[in-house]
């Protein structure tokens, strides 16, 4: 792993750039940020979750969120890291499993009674690839309800993991995996669309940028 | 074998709320007097010892110092940017869309705090992220929502509207960063455990 920070990798964002000095104005979530890749995706200590394993959920994730099967930057980069670590069959099966359990979420039911009417409906994944390990289907299913319809989880959600072999740390860091995922690609994904809409608009009167959002 | 936990007889809360809620985990937490000085030091804060989701998070520390760091920096860094309250209405307009009762809550009374706009605040819980107050509490609520879709569905639209509404690049980098890291928030309060009514 040679980038420094793979936020600005993701995102593009050159060393000088606007977007580089807004970064560093928050220097502790810019450095934390990064550190919470390393904690996650490069454990010095990685415990049941392996390697292979994270980097198996982070591609699956990152598929997971592109509006298509045209692979965004990050999931190209989340696809690289796992075919550093798996065989080409794992990487496959992950990637098909991630472009078949696409949606558009949030959806789920509400526990809270007076919600039930803004309930929505939406697939549950099951990951049958035989090359994917039972352990491992296990850990993509959840990552799925995690990405897509988090407020279905229930305390039998966390029980399903524990039957497929999870111990608690090892859910605590799988569940950490897939949040951060959340926040990283979407970050990633909010930097890039304030580089799409150049800075000179700022500039403009304020005549044209009405117009521009008539 | 972990044990997972259930409330049978949980009071929980019926919708979203500005009153303070509980919180109890499903998965088994470190006890207090079992925390190692590196889980200690990944809480940061030594009275976040007494919060059961801090101490589940603490499995896996690394992980839990680092969140945690980001998450001051976003929220509280206040060099420039987007004022304070609006990146609490970043996140609880996130946690509105995701479904989180339990962060909308800390979040949608800490916007309320710090603006005074408590019922524009009670209005976002109680009508959703389709709410229209004024044209810059909505850019941020529309920006917000739009990013806590899954595609994301935030673009450029999104930012020049931003602007329009007053927001220099620095404070839209603020919104987005506030809105995005709920949904790393919601995911661990939503998945680990349920809110709990308490007082």
């Amino acid at each position: 792993m040679s980038h420094d920070d793979v936020i600005d990798h993701l995102a593009e964002i050159e060393p000088g750039s606007a977007l580089d000095r807004i970064r560093r104005a928050r220097p502790d979530a810019r450095e934390h940020a990064q550190q919470s890749f390393l904690a996650l995706l490069e454990p010095a200590e990685p415990g049941q979750l392996t390697l292979a394993e994270r980097y198996a959920v982070a591609a699956y994730v990152a598929v997971l969120h592109d509006a298509d099967e045209d692979r965004s930057r990050s999931a190209a980069f989340y696809l690289e890291l796992l075919a550093d670590e798996a065989d080409a069959a794992l990487v496959a099966a992950v990637r098909d499993a991630a472009d078949a359990g696409r949606a558009h979420g949030p959806y789920g039911d509400y526990r809270e009674p007076a919600l039930a009417g803004e309930a929505v409906a939406g697939p549950e994944a099951r990951i049958d690839a035989p090359v994917v390990p039972e352990r491992l289907r296990a850990a993509l299913e959840h990552a799925h309800l995690l990405v897509l319809h988090p407020r279905d989880a229930r305390a039998e959600t966390l029980r399903a993991l524990v039957d497929a072999g999870w111990g608690a740390d090892a859910i605590v860091s799988l569940s950490q995996l897939v949040a951060f995922l959340a926040f990283q690609l979407r970050l990633v994904h909010g930097l890039r669309a304030v580089a799409a809409a150049p800075a000179s608009a700022a500039s403009r009167s304020d005549a044209d940028l009405e117009g521009a959002v008539a | 074998m972990t044990e997972i936990r259930d409330y049978p007889a949980l009071r929980r809360p019926d919708r979203f709320t500005q009153e303070g809620l509980g919180w109890v985990p499903w998965a088994p937490p470190v006890p207090e007097d079992a925390l190692t000085d590196v889980q200690r030091h990944a809480l940061v804060e030594a009275s976040r010892s007494a919060s059961p989701y801090f101490r589940l998070l603490a499995r896996d520390p690394e992980a839990l110092r680092a969140r945690t760091l980001t998450d001051l920096d976003i929220f509280g860094n206040e060099d420039g940017g987007l004022p304070r309250w609006e990146r609490e209405l970043a996140a609880a307009a996130s946690s509105r869309t995701t479904g989180c009762v339990f962060c909308a809550s800390v979040h949608a009374r800490a916007a309320s705090r710090l603006s005074g706009r408590t019922d524009d605040v009670q209005r976002l819980l109680d009508e959703g992220v389709g709410v229209r107050v004024d044209e810059r509490f909505d850019a941020i609520v529309d920006a917000s929502a739009a990013l806590a879709a899954t595609p994301a569905a935030f673009d450029a639209e999104h930012v020049e509207r931003l602007r329009a509404a007053g927001l220099d690049d620095a404070a839209i980098v603020d919104a987005i960063a506030g809105a995005a890291f709920f949904n790393w928030a919601n995911r661990l309060m939503l998945s680990l455990g349920e809110p709990e009514v308490v007082g």
